[in-house]
């Protein structure tokens, strides 16, 4: 990073810290979420059904076009060469042979590529999608192991792929920084990104901690991780001119198309792109090379082009989870209080971009201890920029966290539960917020009935069936209810009683579009078959990724106020002489294909009938949301109880996950049978983290060595228990719809309970993930 | 992938010739050749396809099995005569790959599958004695997890991936081959070669060489068999160690028995050693765990697979007194 850069962290975190401050004392009316959301007590009985997803038959029959799909007139296909050193130089690439191939259109490579100019980083600027703050094939410089060196464009796929073959770069290597050990002893800095520092001190939880009767003291680490999606990176691209048409498979819509046309310096609305279907996202379909490439590529050959990724590209330009090393350490009281809690994480990033796995995240809400520490620090490794994937910082802080308790409640020789609950902290601890909705005691309560959790011994290795030793273990997931600035929405309500909400999200198969329908629907008072949601088009309104498990709430607040202003102007069609005259916004609501006085239904008239006496056949009104200052207001985050038996084999060390139930305190949920399917997916994802997923990065030379899912394990079918789920569906006074983000909250505390589920089966307690096997014999 | 012609054979001969006219190699279900060919780790020029005969399984006047070269691996997992006379083949067949790919995958194909390092398959990035002969060898100071714990050598820690391999090692397979110059056999256990200096070169066949049938001995012993893989998860993932095992007890003493190892070395590896040190003796896990200790006397560690050694020796212990306690 810059020192210009480093200025800008330390200033926005300065301004951002005033503001919080002012935002935590201002009185609940003036922020957000002061007044809820009237959709809370909406019972036209749509939110929470478990509709089935508007997509699905498009999916199930293959009409649904993914980005890889679309066909364009002339298009070329593109095959990429990845570099084979992690940092130096290209000192020479003989193109001939590949340009005199069959059906070859051209070679790209920094020589004849077209100037682009360079994007700051998504996490430094908020309207881009860059991952990292490098120049796209603009010069000979080698920054990772795997980065784009050439792009081949050519008729088909197969001979893009071959030309490719005939490539063999010439390179001179520099000195790269690619084992860890090397690049902490080169310096270390305090994490920061938009605005948060992630540091906090409260107390002298050092000298506490010594001065405690009973201690756990212990070292975590957890591996890299790679993305995985279903559906490979791709994009198909089309010039018009100067204007750039992009099919792309996103969760950064208008951020992808700002940063397109930042770097072919265009005008924002001379980019389009398009993204209805994406087949998973989970914090890796960003921007990363391959679009800038492809783009340039297309003006270079003046022809449209399409660019896949195998599977192993997506592992050489797609940064993934980073490493962590966490010191996590509790004193108590003997009665089980806990006293100080240190969290200081160090984790691997590149000098290129800025995320330092924010893993203290979890910890900073979860207990109650009057002394805390919590860091993370960052290391710079010459690697392919390291992003967010699902239940960043939370996903890998809460292993260490949640071991770190199981650990605690044996020493003290106390139930793991009651110890959690018993340092369940009154307000925020490190903020001092209050929080907006809290029920772990009861998703605790709940779940430990639900699962049989009396049935458990204390003591490990007590169950035997076989060669199969059986354990149980339990942990607590957390993750913050967040909201993004940017949302805004457009909604239009027909003279024959339809509707469609138009907004720039992503649909990357959990939902979105009929979650949304569903909400308009619900605020509408029609059925779901009126209404329609339209996403994945960058001109429509709104600037909201798909991260953070906050699309839901971000588009949702922007629907709110969006339905607001419509409920307004539909009040003032219908004038002063029928059944809603002289009523205010607020007194009505969406009712039986109109608007009704909520405390009198009687009084109603429908949108038909506004609509014909206005002599108009519609009415579309578009808002955006208001600034997410709620969540500087109070403390608003989900919170899950994660139960899970495995078997380990007393021979082998196998490991079988056999049960699993989440208990989740969510707010409300507004769809039953997506959100059940978010929390299983992501559970799914903490079984692979917990037992087989890392990235092999072979540390003599920046390379990742299992690039491809025959050696990067994730969970199959036969790893995947039944998995339970069940929820309070308690809303959040505060948070739109009453309803908090729930992709990501599934695979926090999924780990830790796995891990303590192995030390209840074996008394093998393992601090370093993944748990293979070899760890148990 | 580099282009190539592509003929069908009809029969051996029409192979053979076909191979020995455009120095093509054969195909089977291509379910690891066309892999290595999209890696451009192999680029044959022509490709002749043997899957169109040889696909019976036959019962011999022995009654003994031959097993054609271009019989599915399914297909091979399902045979009611293999089920019951065989049942560690099925089972070391069914623990593989999944059931798309032993759909597609022939027996001949299964024999000849190459190595899954990683540093193999890395075609631009990593040096590999196997890819390239004289070049080194990344794995040998690399991830070598899952690599080779008996016989490898400086030059290549890889180890063969096949688990159908391994039973076939235990119940003394013959692989009937054709060439040029006319037919042999083979017994399985001298087909695949240990590294040495040149681990490029995987068996004993010469270049145009077909696999024409396995041939599976009458072996009473075997029907009382079994397949144990372990790995790290559950299904679709090679084997860390796998045991194939045959016991045959009279009297509480082992009257006969085989054993074959398979993710230890670079060849399916038949345990001679312990099966001397069994014959006879009582049938107690203290002799099967002395049997073990003989055969891995000779293990080697690398840098990240020294459990290997260990879970072998669990696992064939396992193994044996699973086969042991069963009745007859
Ligand atoms: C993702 C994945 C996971 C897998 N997991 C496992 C596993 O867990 N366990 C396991 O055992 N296997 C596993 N496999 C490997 C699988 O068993 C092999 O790919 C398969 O058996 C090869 O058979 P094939 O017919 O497709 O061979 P091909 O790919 O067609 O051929 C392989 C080789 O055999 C040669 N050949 C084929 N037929 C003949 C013949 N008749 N005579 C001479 N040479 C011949 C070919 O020239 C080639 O060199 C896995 C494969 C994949 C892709």
């Amino acid at each position: 990073m810059s020192l210009r850069e480093k200025a800008k962290q330390r200033l926005q975190a300065t301004a951002m810290s005033m503001v919080q401050k002012a935002v935590a004392l201002a009185p609940d009316a003036w922020v957000p979420g002061g007044d809820p959301d009237p959709l809370i007590h909406h019972r036209n009985g749509l939110i929470g059904a478990p509709i089935p997803r508007l997509d699905a038959p498009e999916k199930v029959t293959g009409t649904a076009r993914f980005a890889a799909e679309v066909p364009l007139d002339g298009m070329l296909y593109a095959a990429l060469v990845y570099s084979t050193i992690a940092k130096g130089r290209l000192v020479s690439l003989d193109t001939s042979a590949a340009e005199a191939a069959p059906g070859v259109a051209l070679v790209m490579t920094h020589r004849n590529a077209p100037r682009l100019k360079p994007l700051p980083t998504f996490t430094s600027n908020l309207r881009s999608a860059a991952q990292d703050s490098l120049p796209v094939l603009q010069d000979d410089r080698i920054h990772w192991n795997g980065q784009p060196v050439a792009l081949v464009l050519a008729e088909t796929q197969d001979q893009a792929d071959y030309a490719k073959s005939l490539l063999h770069p010439v390179y001179e290597p520099g000195h790269a920084i690619t084992r860890f050990a090397e690049a902490k002893a080169a310096g270390l800095e305090t994490g920061a990104m938009m605005g948060m520092r992630f540091k906090d001190e409260i107390g002298d939880a050092e000298t506490v901690l010594a001065a405690c009767p009973v201690t756990v003291d212990e070292v975590y680490s957890t591996p890299r991780h790679n993305h995985n999606a279903l559906e490979l990176h791709a994009v198909t691209v089309v010039w018009d001119g100067d204007d750039l048409t992009v099919h792309d498979a996103t969760q950064k819509l208008a951020h992808t198309a700002w940063s397109l046309a930042h770097a072919f310096d265009l005008a924002e609305l001379q980019v389009r792109v398009f993204s209805p279907y994406v087949g998973g996202g989970f914090g890796g379909k960003g921007l990363w090379q391959h679009q800038l490439l492809a783009a340039a590529a297309a003006r270079l050959a003046g022809r449209p082009v399409r660019l896949v990724l195998s599977r192993e590209g997506v592992y050489r330009i797609v940064g993934g989870r980073t490493l962590t090393e966490q010191r996590l350490a509790i004193g108590a009281r003997p009665d089980g209080r806990f006293k100080a809690l240190v969290h200081l994480g160090t984790v691997a990033m590149t000098p290129h971009n800025n995320m330092p796995e924010p893993l203290i995240m979890g910890t900073r809400g979860s207990y109650a201890a009057r002394a805390l520490r919590l860091e993370v620090q960052a290391a710079r490794v010459d690697m392919i920029a390291n992003t967010f994937m699902r239940g960043p910082g939370e996903a890998v802080g809460t292993f260490a966290l949640e071991s770190a308790v199981d650990e605690l409640a044996v020493r003290l020789g106390m139930d793991p539960i009651e110890l959690r609950l018993l340092n369940e902290p009154e307000k925020e601890p490190t903020s001092g917020l209050p929080f907006s909705l809290r029920e772990v005691e009861k998703i605790f309560r709940d779940g430990a009935e639900r699962f049989g959790w009396s049935r458990r011994s204390q003591t490990p290795g007590q169950r035997r069936q076989g060669e199969w030793l059986i354990g149980m273990g339990v942990a607590r997931g957390t993750y913050p209810h967040n909201r993004m600035p940017g949302g805004a929405a457009r909604l239009t309500v027909t003279r024959d009683g339809r509707a469609t909400v138009e907004f720039a999200g992503q649909e990357m198969g959990m939902g979105t579009a009929t979650v949304h329908a569903q909400v308009t629907a619900e605020r509408l008072g029609l059925p779901m078959t009126h209404v329609i949601a339209t996403v994945g088009d960058s001109t429509l309104p709104g600037r909201v990724m798909a991260v953070a498990s906050a699309q839901t709430a971000s588009f949702g607040a922007a629907i709110a106020a969006t339905h607001k202003k419509l409920v307004k102007e539909l009040i003032g069609l219908a004038g002063n002489d029928g059944p809603l005259a002289g009523l205010s916004p607020d007194q009505v609501g969406g009712l039986n294909a109109g608007l009704a006085k909520l405390d009198d239904p009687t009084r109603h008239e429908s949108y038909a009938s506004i609509l014909s006496r206005a002599g108009q056949a519609e009415l579309t009104v578009e808002a955006t949301a208001p600034l997410p200052l709620e969540t500087m207001h109070w403390s608003m985050h989900s919170h899950s109880a994660m139960f899970c038996e495995v078997r380990v084999n007393a021979v082998t060390g196998e490991i079988r996950v056999s049960r699993i139930l989440g208990a989740f305190d969510c707010g409300r949920i507004l769809n039953a049978r997506t959100a059940a399917s978010q929390f299983r997916g992501a559970i799914i994802m903490g079984i692979g983290l917990a037992l087989m997923e890392e990235t092999q990065f072979d540390e003599r030379n920046g390379r990742i060595m299992n690039a491809s899912l025959a050696e990067y394990h994730v969970p199959v079918h036969m790893d995947v228990p039944d998995i339970e789920v069940m929820w309070t569906d308690t809303p959040d006074p505060h948070a739109p719809m009453g309803a908090h983000g729930v992709g990501e909250i599934g695979i926090t505390g999924t780990a830790a309970a796995i891990a303590n589920a192995v030390f209840n089966a074996t008394g093998k307690r393992i601090r370093d993930l993944p748990i293979t096997l070899d760890k148990l014999l | 992938m580099t282009p190539f012609q592509y003929a069908g054979a009809s029969d051996a001969a029409d192979a053979v010739r076909r191979a020995e006219a455009t120095g093509a190699r054969y195909l089977g279900g291509g379910t690891n050749l066309v892999d290595l060919m999209r890696e451009t780790i192999e680029r044959p020029a022509a490709l002749v396809d043997v899957t169109g005969f040889s696909r019976e399984v036959i019962e011999q006047e022995n009654s003994g099995l031959r097993i054609g070269a271009a019989t599915r691996n399914t297909a091979l997992a399902e045979h009611p005569l293999v089920r019951t006379r065989y049942p560690v083949l099925t089972r070391a067949i069914v623990a593989g790959a999944t059931a798309q790919i032993r759909n597609m995958a022939t027996v001949g194909g299964n024999l000849l599958q190459r190595t899954r390092c990683t540093y193999f398959y890395d075609d631009d990035g990593s040096r590999c004695n196997k890819r390239s002969p004289g070049q080194g060898c990344d794995a040998l100071d690399g991830f070598n997890r899952g690599h080779a714990i008996l016989g490898a050598s400086k030059a290549c820690v890889a180890v063969n991936p096949s688990d159908m391999c391994v039973a076939l090692a235990a119940l003394d397979a013959i692989i009937h081959l054709e060439s040029p110059g006319g037919a042999r056999r083979l017994p399985l256990t001298d087909l695949h070669r240990l590294p040495g200096e040149r681990p490029d070169i995987e068996t004993v066949l010469a270049p145009g060489e077909l696999i024409t049938a396995i041939e599976l001995p009458a072996l009473p012993i075997s029907m009382r068999s079994g397949y144990r893989k372990v790995r790290d998860r559950a299904s679709y993932a090679f084997a860390l160690v796998s045991v194939a095992a045959a016991l045959h007890i009279e009297d509480g003493h082992i009257e006969d028995v085989r054993l074959a190892l398979g993710g230890v070395s670079h060849k399916p590896w038949r345990a001679w050693r312990a099966e001397e040190a069994l014959r006879g003796q009582p049938a107690s896990e203290a002799m099967f765990r002395r049997a073990a200790d003989a055969e891995l006397s000779e293990a080697r560690p690398l840098k990240d697979n020294g459990f290997k050694i260990e879970l072998a020796r669990r696992t064939i212990v396992a193994i044996l007194a699973q086969l042991a306690g069963e009745k007859r």
